[in-house]
């Protein structure tokens, strides 16, 4: 396979680490063979709340895996030098991201075996059929780009000149696939939590804050284990894509707030009201909703002051801070607070079982591990050319 | 090289053959199938079925059940045990509830009321447009929503889409939760989703819905509403009628008499 040999070579550290990831992955496995057997009544889903933990977290990740754009649309559009380094880094972590959305589908699905239906069938009036076009044609645009940039690097030569096309069409695809996936909510007649045109953009504003506040993560990381370096510019200016794109999804927030309860409709407020200050007694996710308003309110002092945003230690808390705001805000209040109340008025709380959060960590695990190995070759690479 | 080619474009070639093949052939199953009200000379036939609920009469034998017994009977709905993953085609939904009207000064009568809710065969039905698979598609010939159980991915997007609760996910094996199975009908298994389909097995013996037919009160009234002389068309002429949630747009066919 294609430099996988350079991913079995590895310090003692580097194996517990995959090994880890494959005990996290084996015990995952288990629980989704027995939801496969049972059903997901093993899930804490129910007939008010049919999507939650999984489909959440795909939405996240179809977010973290659109980011990649803010790297590569400064490098190849506007010949931004500076991100030369971590392009490679950003374009591995949307085919991890990919995946891991391709998953958490699967490990939704009710009937796992028929999902090929959705290509037999092709069903160009549900958004759920362009979603599985878009994402799959971003993880083969993706992993093209990595695959031939990369290889070319090994060799010493400029990549093929047929590559930038590619990568240009890579750019707004990145913003069609969490579009798209915004439209699978918010053209539902039922769920007025969705209903509103300031989802997609919303959920591209909280993607790029939350992505790239991920990829400075992965790069401090990177410093400190291993001998690469991507230097303090790239991390400047990413934290400045975050700063700005976390004022835009707070900014698109405090709209979608005002709209709704300066309109007053209840049957918009109600979503909102259980969210934040719970309804008729029902307040399982204002814990978490108000956790990740903090996080976001300390996170953006935190990126609008220089001083802070330009000291690295401080940086890392933010980037934590700004990611863990957005994944409760997306990753588990924007799905279920769509569920409750449903359109008869009935409140049905949610919360994900022990085999549901298993099998979710599992597919983490998988992400994890295929970033794991993606930046292992990529570093290997770089370090045979040093 | 060129005889790699050669070949594999000859595998190929033969495999989109097949596949074209395997569509018509399928295409044919689905036309005999779709067209199944019409192949039968008893079957009865509407342009658009609809069915008009007349509140008053069903209040008139409280507690009846007859109407969603019968249903759940005939189509193998499964006795769920735990609310949360309840299977059901036809049920009571307080007025406020299925109608989605709130009040501060309730009025009593509609305060007690029970409402028969089931699948309203939307004429813009928002499951429909919604399905990866077309496993639920608005049936040509007469409107009714009909659900393909073996095409079904599960994937709970057709439920999420409807504004009326009106679709069950099998959570678990359906199959556990059936006292008796009418061997006349199928069963389902977990991990799709099912609903009401206006009994488009009994109309195509010529029967009637079997929740009209069970009911004593002659409270469902079930006919053709592209039909200006039919019966439900002339209880929409005289009664005052509501449907739930118009304001959507799905053109609900189901009418109540409140």
């Amino acid at each position: 396979m294609f430099m996988f040999e350079k991913a079995v070579v590895g310090s003692r550290r580097y194996w517990l680490w995959i090994l880890g990831l494959f005990a996290v992955i084996g015990i995952g496995l288990m629980f989704y063979l027995r939801q496969f057997e049972e059903g997901l009544a093993i899930t804490g889903l129910s007939r008010d709340v049919t999507w939650g933990l999984y489909i959440a977290q795909f939405t996240f990740l179809v977010g973290v895996a659109a980011s990649a754009v803010m790297v590569v649309l400064p490098y190849y559009l506007h010949d931004f030098k500076v991100f030369g380094k971590i392009t490679i880094l950003g374009e591995f972590l949307a085919i991890s991201a990919v995946t891991m959305c391709m998953l958490f589908i699967f490990v939704d699905m009710g009937q796992p075996t028929r999902v090929m239906n959705v290509m037999l069938h092709p069903t160009p009036n549900s958004m759920m059929f362009w979603d599985s076009v878009s994402l799959f044609g971003y993880l083969i645009l993706n992993a093209t780009i990595a695959l031939v940039s990369l290889s070319a690097e090994r060799k010493g030569v400029a990549p093929p000149s047929w590559i930038k096309p590619v990568i240009i069409l890579s750019i707004p695809w990145a913003v069609s696939i969490h579009t798209v996936t915004a439209f699978l909510y918010n053209g539902l007649p039922g769920r007025s939590f969705w209903l509103t045109a300031i989802l997609a953009p919303r959920f591209l504003a909280s993607a790029f804050a939350a992505g790239p506040a991920l990829l400075i993560l992965l790069c401090l990381l990177l410093r400190k284990l291993t001998w690469f370096d991507v230097g303090r510019e790239p991390i400047r200016k990413l934290s400045l894509i975050v700063t700005y794109a976390m004022l835009v999804n707070v900014f698109f927030v405090l709209m979608e707030v005002f709209t709704v309860f300066y309109s007053g409709i209840p049957e918009h407020q109600h979503h909102f009201q259980y969210l934040f200050v719970g309804l008729e007694g029902h307040n399982a996710l204002v814990p978490w909703m108000w956790t990740s308003m903090a996080l976001a309110a300390v996170a953006l002092v935190l990126l609008l002051i220089p001083k802070f945003r330009l000291n690295e230690k401080i940086l890392a808390f933010t980037c934590g801070m700004v990611f863990l705001s957005l994944w409760i805000d997306k990753g588990l209040g924007l799905i279920v607070g769509g569920f409750v109340p449903s359109p008869l008025g009935e409140i049905t709380e949610y919360a994900p079982t022990i085999p549901e959060i298993g099998i979710a960590v599992a597919i983490w695990a998988i992400g994890c591990l295929m970033v794991t190995v993606f930046y292992k070759i990529a570093l290997s690479v770089r370090e045979g050319l040093a | 090289m060129s005889m790699d080619r050669k070949s594999f474009l000859k595998i190929t070639g033969c495999a989109v053959a097949g596949a074209i093949a395997g569509n018509k052939l399928a295409g044919i199953d689905v036309e005999a199938q779709d067209g199944s009200a019409a192949a039968y000379p008893d079957a009865k036939t509407a342009k658009r079925w609809g069915m008009v609920i007349d509140t008053r009469k069903c209040l008139k034998a409280e507690g009846c059940d007859k109407c969603m017994a019968a249903c759940h009977e005939v189509h193998n709905v499964p006795e769920v045990p735990t609310k949360e993953h309840e299977v059901k085609w036809i049920w009571k939904e307080s007025y406020e509830h299925a109608f989605a009207k709130e009040t501060e000064y309730p009025n009593e009568e509609l305060e007690q009321l029970d409402v028969l809710v089931f699948c309203n065969h939307c004429d813009e039905p928002p499951c429909v447009r919604v399905c990866p698979t077309q496993a639920t598609w608005k049936r040509d010939s007469d409107g009714i929503v009909m659900m393909d159980w073996h095409r079904c991915i599960g994937c709970r997007y057709c439920v999420a889409a409807c504004p009326y609760g009106s679709r069950s996910f099998n959570w678990s094996d359906p199959r556990a939760h059936l006292d008796e199975t009418n061997l006349n009908y199928p069963t389902r298994t977990k991990g799709v989703v099912e609903k009401c389909t206006f009994c488009d097995e009994r109309l195509a013996k010529g029967l009637m819905p079997a929740c009209v037919e069970a009911c004593p009160e002659g409270a469902m009234v079930f006919g053709d509403l592209s039909d200006p002389n039919s019966e439900v068309r002339q209880l929409i002429r005289e009664q005052r009628t509501e449907r739930r949630k118009p304001e959507l747009g799905t053109k609900p066919e189901v009418f109540y008499i409140l």
